[in-house]
């Protein structure tokens, strides 16, 4: 938190920020972060190593200070993820001293209880280890980095989020949220999904991670890459990629706007090399970051709305 | 109307956050009037644009249809209507922007309540041809039962009474009477066409007998919670025109902080000097804090001074309304999550009963008798509804809020109703008007733990005390 200064100057340009807006979106991530362990049995966050799940942690890390974070971390790993992300998750939580679960969809595909998609992605295969983890370790407060203004469902997504037995949310049927008190109240076999991060965009996110100086995985600088494009995306050789025979490689400067199946995430030719580069381009940018680099979001116009109503993140 | 002004993102490092809400229906274009907002601040990308071109043009539309930019989840996208509120983000340099955007016609109350809770300023669409109908005075009713600080009303579709001056007049002499009627000070109407762009973020050349602000001016220049809006309020009412910093400081009572939890961590240290810290997180509801305040800790009564205002990043002298900190006290005394901290010399008295205006929210109704969990600040406290005195009916003449009351003795969906609580414990839930966090609370089913209403409390009824506590 940033010094508290007032100015009432009517000449100013910017409205007297006693706050920033900064600020105001980090206090309120620590008192969502506070109110749900405060009621919670056992408290877990989704943690992928993306940006979104890497700021949620480090307000956690504010929200308990002078404690370490008092709950577990889960990653739900599809196989496809790039080895970069691994190696910075790892280290994360060695570096705060954590314990990491993770749910592996591969385990899943090898003793059949889950098939490989005909296109070889992954990320709707992982709605049922992600339920499988929460139902296992008994977690009834699953907190993720979604923000509302990533898709036009989550807009409307409360910031704490009823899930029944099924790991489902029910768009019609949303608690109201009034004020800043939220309930978290579920039955035995129900748990609730909490998004501290819900009202920041893209944008805040990167001003944080500039702000409070968060290390996050080296793909979302920019870096000479081997890629090919498919789809109008750029598209990284991986183990989990099949290249067609029309589909050629060539090195590009390229970085991650968001980090998941690496089967379906497309990187973007960008010169950032900084965080500062990243934030002007992020600025000046004009399509959406699912847009750019979701392959699985742009199937239908309610594609997300669908997974989540089976129990997505 | 031109529409092309380079809008740069604001600095969030910068520049303040202003939450508010839209209230209308359909028909009186508040979905055009949301899309014209993101539209002329460049707030909308390219690809979710693309999108609403390529359906409009599905659906045998000649332009974009602007309200489709803010169709969310697939059912409303197939009834053409909205049902929930959704909540969108933008930014000019000014300042940025959280924008709850309630629908107006499916569960009317339930919306507006909920986008209004978290609302500084409220806009309130009204179609110029039809002018203040009752749906108006419900929002207005609305904003004046949560005291949003700013009523932005629009007065919508211009265009179709080519831009006459004569009956916007009329409408916003009928707005201000009503709104000061309910108690509403700061509202201002404003000729607006969100169809064609008129006076919603770029002042129009069809108004010149128009001198006001645009619908944005207003959202860009109004205080904001997080500013202290509370804070100039409460010097404008002790009679500063034009308050400054030091006014709204100086006009300040008190403070409130509901403890979310107690920082011990002991083994759990980041740090071995760390093993024996104490301290009390929490996100300063109202005031300022500052070390060496005197401290009442409620509903125990117990008193202490502030040792201490902690931050990851480091110690602080003062903190104020919405900081979350941890604050240590000078004496280990019994506190936890649920408790209230409060200047020691303006607190509030911890009470088992009182009564509010509720707003109901859910199918079943609400009677006397019923048993419900109440929600306030950060404390959960089981209580029984001991009266209903009467249900908001806003087609009764008189105006003000008491006098709107008709008899009624149960609740049932959406509507707003006078209630009387006894509770388990006692709380110290303080009069909305003045304590807008303190005042604010939830009603919860004990047994399947949904939201089942909203309250905001009133002043204490004289006399009433802890003796006529009844067994829950």
């Amino acid at each position: 938190m940033s010094e508290a200064v007032v100015t009432t100057d009517p000449a100013s340009t910017h409205v007297p920020a006693r706050m920033s807006t900064l600020d105001a979106l980090e206090a309120e991530g620590i008192h969502i972060i506070r109110e749900a362990v405060g009621t919670a049995r056992k408290p877990v966050l989704l943690f992928s190593g993306g940006k979104d799940s890497v700021v949620v942690l480090h307000l956690a890390t504010k929200a308990f200070w002078p404690g370490k974070v008092p709950f577990e971390l889960m990653h739900v790993d599809t196989g496809h993820n790039f080895d970069e992300v691994i190696e910075f998750r790892d280290r994360t939580v060695e570096r705060l001293g954590l314990r990491l679960q993770v749910m592996k969809v591969q385990d899943y595909i090898d003793d059949e209880r889950l098939r490989e998609r005909p296109d070889g992605t992954r990320n709707q295969l992982q709605t049922v280890p992600l339920l499988d983890g929460i139902t296992q370790h008994k977690y009834d407060v699953v907190f993720g980095g979604a923000r509302r203004d990533e898709e036009k469902a989550r807009a409307k997504e409360r910031v704490v989020s009823l899930r029944d037995e099924f790991g489902a949310w029910d768009p019609r049927n949303q608690r109201p949220e009034l004020w800043n008190l939220y309930n978290p109240r579920h039955l035995p076999g129900q748990h609730v999904r909490v998004f501290p991060i819900s009202n920041w965009t893209e944008l805040d996110v990167w001003r944080y991670i500039e702000r409070d100086d968060i290390d996050v995985p080296s793909l979302y600088y920019s870096h000479d890459r081997e890629v090919f494009k498919r789809d109008g995306m750029w598209l990284s050789p991986h183990p989990a990629v099949k290249m067609r025979d029309d589909e050629q490689t060539e090195t590009r400067s390229v970085r991650y706007r968001t980090v998941g199946d690496a089967s379906c995430t497309g990187a973007v030719e960008s010169p950032a090399t900084s965080i500062s580069d990243v934030i002007a381009e992020v600025a000046s940018t004009r399509i959406t970051e699912r847009g750019a680099t979701r392959a699985d979001d742009r199937v239908s116009e309610a594609a997300m709305e669908d997974r989540k109503k089976e129990g997505y993140f | 109307m031109s529409t092309d002004i380079a809008y740069e993102a604001a600095d969030s490092r910068v520049t303040s956050l202003l939450r508010f809400a839209t209230a209308g229906s359909v028909d009186d274009g508040k979905s055009t009037l949301v899309g014209r907002l993101l539209h002329d601040t460049k707030s909308i990308l390219a690809d979710a644009y693309e999108a609403v071109e390529r359906v409009s043009r599905d659906r045998g539309l000649e332009a974009p249809d602007l309200a489709l930019l803010t169709d969310g989840l697939r059912a409303e996208r197939e009834q053409g209507i909205t049902i929930d509120v959704a909540y969108r983000y933008f930014s000019t340099p000014k300042r940025t922007f959280i924008l709850a955007d309630c629908p107006g016609h499916v569960q009317y109350t339930r919306n507006a309540v909920t986008g209004a809770s978290t609302a500084d300023a409220l806009v309130v669409l009204i179609d110029a041809r039809f002018g203040v109908v009752e749906q108006t005075k419900r929002h207005l009713a609305v904003a004046a039962l949560l005291r949003v600080p700013h009523v932005i009303v629009a007065v919508n579709k211009i265009d179709l009474l080519d831009y006459a001056q004569g009956p916007f007049r009329h409408i916003e002499r009928h707005v201000q009477s009503h709104a000061e009627s309910l108690g509403l000070t700061n509202v201002i109407s404003i000729p607006v066409s969100a169809l064609e762009g008129d006076n919603v973020a770029v002042a129009s050349t069809r108004t010149s007998w128009y001198e006001g602000p645009t619908v944005l001016d207003v959202l860009e220049t109004v205080p904001s919670i997080d500013d202290g809006a509370d804070l100039y309020g409460a010097a404008h009412k002790r009679g500063v025109k034009h308050p400054t910093a030091q006014d709204a400081a100086d006009a300040e009572t008190g403070w409130r902080f509901p403890v979310q939890l107690v920082l011990r961590p002991q083994d759990a240290a980041i740090s071995p000097e760390y093993r024996e810290y104490r301290g009390y997180g929490g996100q300063v509801a109202e005031g300022t804090v500052r070390v060496g305040d005197p401290v009442t800790v409620l509903p125990s009564g117990r008193t202490s001074t502030i040792a201490g205002i902690d931050t990851a990043t480091g110690p602080l002298d003062e903190a104020f309304t919405g900081q979350s900190v941890a604050l240590r006290l000078t004496d280990e005394i019994d506190i936890a999550r649920g408790d209230l901290l409060a200047f020691g010399t303006d607190a509030p008295k911890a009470e088992r009963q009182f009564h509010a205006h509720v707003a109901w929210l859910t199918d079943r109704p609400l009677r006397v008798r019923d048993r419900v969990l109440v929600q306030h600040g950060t404390a959960m406290v089981q209580a029984m509804v001991t009266s209903i005195e009467g249900i908001l009916d806003i087609s009764l003449p008189g105006g003000t809020l008491d006098n709107s009351i008709a008899k009624g003795h149960e609740l049932l969906l959406n509507d707003i109703g006078v209630v009387s609580f006894q509770l388990a414990q006692p709380l110290a839930v303080e009069d909305y008007g003045r304590h807008r966090r303190t005042g604010a609370f939830c009603l919860i089913d004990p047994q399947d733990g949904n939201t089942l209403g909203a309250g905001t409390a009133r002043a204490q009824v004289p006399g009433s005390g802890e003796d006529s506590y009844i067994s829950i």
